[in-house]
């Protein structure tokens, strides 16, 4: 993991002195609060429907030990109990105090941690790979790139106030599961005919109102040039992207409106300027990050066999693992997605992504005691403990039964994104998380057979949720004053990524739940050997299911 | 034309008055030239020679285009007087003199206490702007 050294802990501490001082100047009233909204903004705290909420940034989702038992005491110091983990890899509090903020953001940074630039108009947290590390598929490990490109683009001076948010995401392997092209930069790290490591860029990908698949931008872009193109793409965005509608001012709509010759056009020119000047840190830096990320001592020799005569466990173990690339250890994820059996028989679905303060210290303690000190917060709003030896994998489940952190449900039905919706943000026009609970409840029994189908709930247009990347995709909407909900199907997140399509008129939040139930029966009376809901789907296409769901 | 309330180098603000981009093309005795957000900055750069002052606007605080046509115009080797005029705060300053601006004209005028206090804010930087003259960090830690 990386650790910081004296100038970047004097970076972040400097960082809490000065969101200190403006805090102390809205208080008194010197700062208004127009111009304090973009401050506080790029510290990450927002003003919402009953408080402030203050999102933490998990830089490319890999945190230790010791950060996520701050992560759980800050919860219970300043919140209300409560952690949610969201679809960046970031945690938010929904219950902070202005006030407390600048001693909350001095906690965080005593243990290498911040919020710098978990909102607002400027580059946010680099996303990764939660199997960054790990797995199996990967060439190389993919977070020394981005913790080049998070000190970059931390406090840079000339993309502080961009027209609109940036996403940028690094992975390192064909299999995305990182969502990497539906960001504003996403880069998959590459190796070219002559064997040598480079980026291929993506560029204007992203969800909200108009999703876009991210085209391919530059195929090779060499490790020593990386920050140097980042630059050209960002400095063109600066200069030429809209500024006129913010709901047109993303990088996507800059890049389809010149169209992707003359965006990449523009992007060379920049470059090649850029390139005439010393900005690019030398190999040598991205050398030093590396030995950060080298592989933790695994121990040789270890068994690869699981005793799995404890069916519960044996369940657990096949939905939450996944293989790893060292011998006798396996990937574990903890789902946030918990059900929990009630007393009459029924099934209680927890809110996606909670954790209560607590669970955040056991979780932290699990990763120390078996998985060197290391857990990654997954885009699907799940945790994981990514290098756990196979022979510990049955404590470590009674740990976490015992923490009520053991559903078995990874990638199923019941293992649903949803944003915070009007529960918690001014901008939703309906509730998501009741809905994302009364679908797991309902789904709960039959999502075993049903296996892999990711179902993401965004409570308005702006896509928090995923929606339109989900293999069934929820979007509410507000309709002359009611809650409404639209039914989308086909979408994908992963290598093959596809939008999904909205199946016809929505529903009320009971009709919705029906029209979930009645795509996966249809799913499952035609299935072929091997079909994920998804592939059933795009073999044969959305009108029968649109027969089956409206029929 | 706005007179700058902070000054970030030695010697007194420049004096020529401002044209606008489009008047400074017709005027070859323009010595200085007002640059909107939506201007291209590199029209100017066959004229460096000529210019004393660029004033870059910023109209709305939460439009950064300015910052970008700063860092141009010094890449370029521009060594007049580069001033930043408008809706421009205090928490910009370091932004500000990190893109190459070495004059500030706020519309409203800042506390002096608060100026100090922002331009001391940061004890390095992660970035090589180029026109600030700062070391980057990762310059430091390879003792470059």
């Amino acid at each position: 993991m990386y650790l910081y050294d004296q100038y970047d802990q004097a970076m972040v501490d400097a960082r809490v002195a000065e969101f200190r001082d403006q805090t102390r100047r809205r208080i008194e009233g010197t700062l208004s609060e127009e111009k304090f909204r973009p401050l506080r903004l790029q510290n990450g705290l927002y003003l919402q429907l009953h408080a402030y909420m203050l999102r933490v940034a998990v830089p490319y989702g890999t945190l230790s030990g010791a950060q996520m038992k701050m992560l759980g005491d800050i919860a219970d110091k300043y919140d209300r109990g409560y952690g949610h983990f969201t679809t960046r890899q970031n945690i938010q509090y929904n219950w902070i105090k202005l006030e407390d903020t600048p001693d909350l953001l001095a906690d965080l940074a005593s243990v290498e941690m911040h919020a710098i630039q978990t909102s607002g108009n400027c580059i946010r947290n680099i996303s990764s790979d939660q199997y960054a590390g790990a797995a199996t598929d990967e060439l190389i490990d993919p977070r020394p790139y981005a913790e080049l490109l998070r000190q970059w683009s931390s406090f840079h001076p000339e993309f502080l106030a961009l027209p609109r948010k940036f996403k940028i995401c690094v992975i390192a392997s064909e299999t995305d599961r990182a969502a990497m092209r539906l960001h504003d930069i996403g880069i998959r790290i590459v190796k070219n005919d002559a064997g040598e490591i480079g980026c291929a860029f993506y560029v204007g990908g992203g969800m909200g109102r108009t999703p876009i698949i991210a085209p391919l931008v530059k195929e090779f872009v060499p490790l020593d040039q990386l920050i140097t193109y980042s630059e050209a793409c960002l400095r063109v965005y600066n200069r030429y992207g809209r500024r006129d509608n913010k709901y047109k001012a993303r990088i996507k709509i800059l890049v389809h409106e010149l169209g992707l010759e003359e965006y990449r056009r523009q992007v060379e020119e920049e470059f090649a300027h850029l390139q005439t000047l010393a900005i690019e840190p030398p190999l040598a830096e991205l050398e030093r990050i590396k030995t950060y990320f080298a592989d933790p001592a695994f121990e040789t020799g270890l068994p690869d066999e699981i005793d799995l005569s404890n069916a519960n466990f044996a369940k657990w173990v096949k939905a939450n693992t996944a293989p790893h690339k060292a011998a006798g250890y396996a990937i574990a994820t903890i789902s946030l997605k918990a059900l929990t059996r009630q007393e009459d028989g029924s099934v209680k679905a927890g809110i996606p992504g909670d954790a209560t303060g607590e669970q955040i210290r056991v979780m932290a303690d699990l990763a120390k005691r078996y998985s060197f000190d290391e857990l990654r917060v997954t885009h699907t709003q799940n945790i994981v403990l990514p290098h756990v030896r196979k022979a510990d994998l049955f404590a470590l489940w009674q740990a976490l039964v015992a923490a009520e952190l053991a559903t078995p449900n990874l990638d199923d039905v019941t293992d649903i994104i949803a944003c915070p919706g009007l529960d918690y943000c001014t901008l939703a026009n309906a509730r998501s998380i009741p809905v994302a609970q009364k679908v797991a409840e309902r789904m709960a029994p039959k999502a075993e057979e049903i296996g892999e189908l990711k179902l993401k709930i965004s409570g308005c247009i702006n896509a928090c949720g995923h929606h339109h990347a989900g293999h069934i995709g929820i979007l509410g909407v507000d309709r002359k004053g009611v809650e409404n909900y639209q039914l989308l199907l086909g979408g994908c997140e992963g290598a093959d990524t596809s939008l999904a399509s909205i199946v016809g008129p929505g529903f009320n939040e009971d009709g919705i739940v029906d029209a979930v139930e009645k795509a996966t029966n249809f799913y499952l009376a035609q299935r072929q050997e091997g079909e994920r809901f998804l592939d059933t789907y795009r073999r044969l296409g959305m009108a029968p299911f649109k027969e089956a769901i409206y029929g | 034309m706005a007179d700058p309330q902070i000054l970030l180098r030695d010697g007194p603000a420049a004096t020529a008055p401002t044209v606008s981009l489009d008047a400074f093309a017709a005027d070859t005795n323009a010595t200085a030239v007002v640059i909107q957000p939506g201007e291209d900055a590199r029209v100017l750069l066959a004229h460096l020679d000529r210019l004393a002052l660029v004033e870059v606007t910023f109209p709305a605080f939460t439009d950064g285009r300015g910052f970008s046509t700063a860092r141009i115009l010094r890449e370029a080797g521009y060594k007049g007087e580069l001033r930043a005029s408008g809706d421009i705060g205090v928490d910009m300053l370091t932004h500000l003199q990190r893109c190459g601006f070495d004059a500030i004209a706020p519309k409203d005028v800042l506390d002096a206490d608060q100026i100090k206090t922002a331009l001391a804010t940061w004890p390095q930087v992660y970035q090589a702007t180029v026109v600030d003259g700062r070391k980057p960090i990762w310059a430091l830690r390879h003792g470059q």
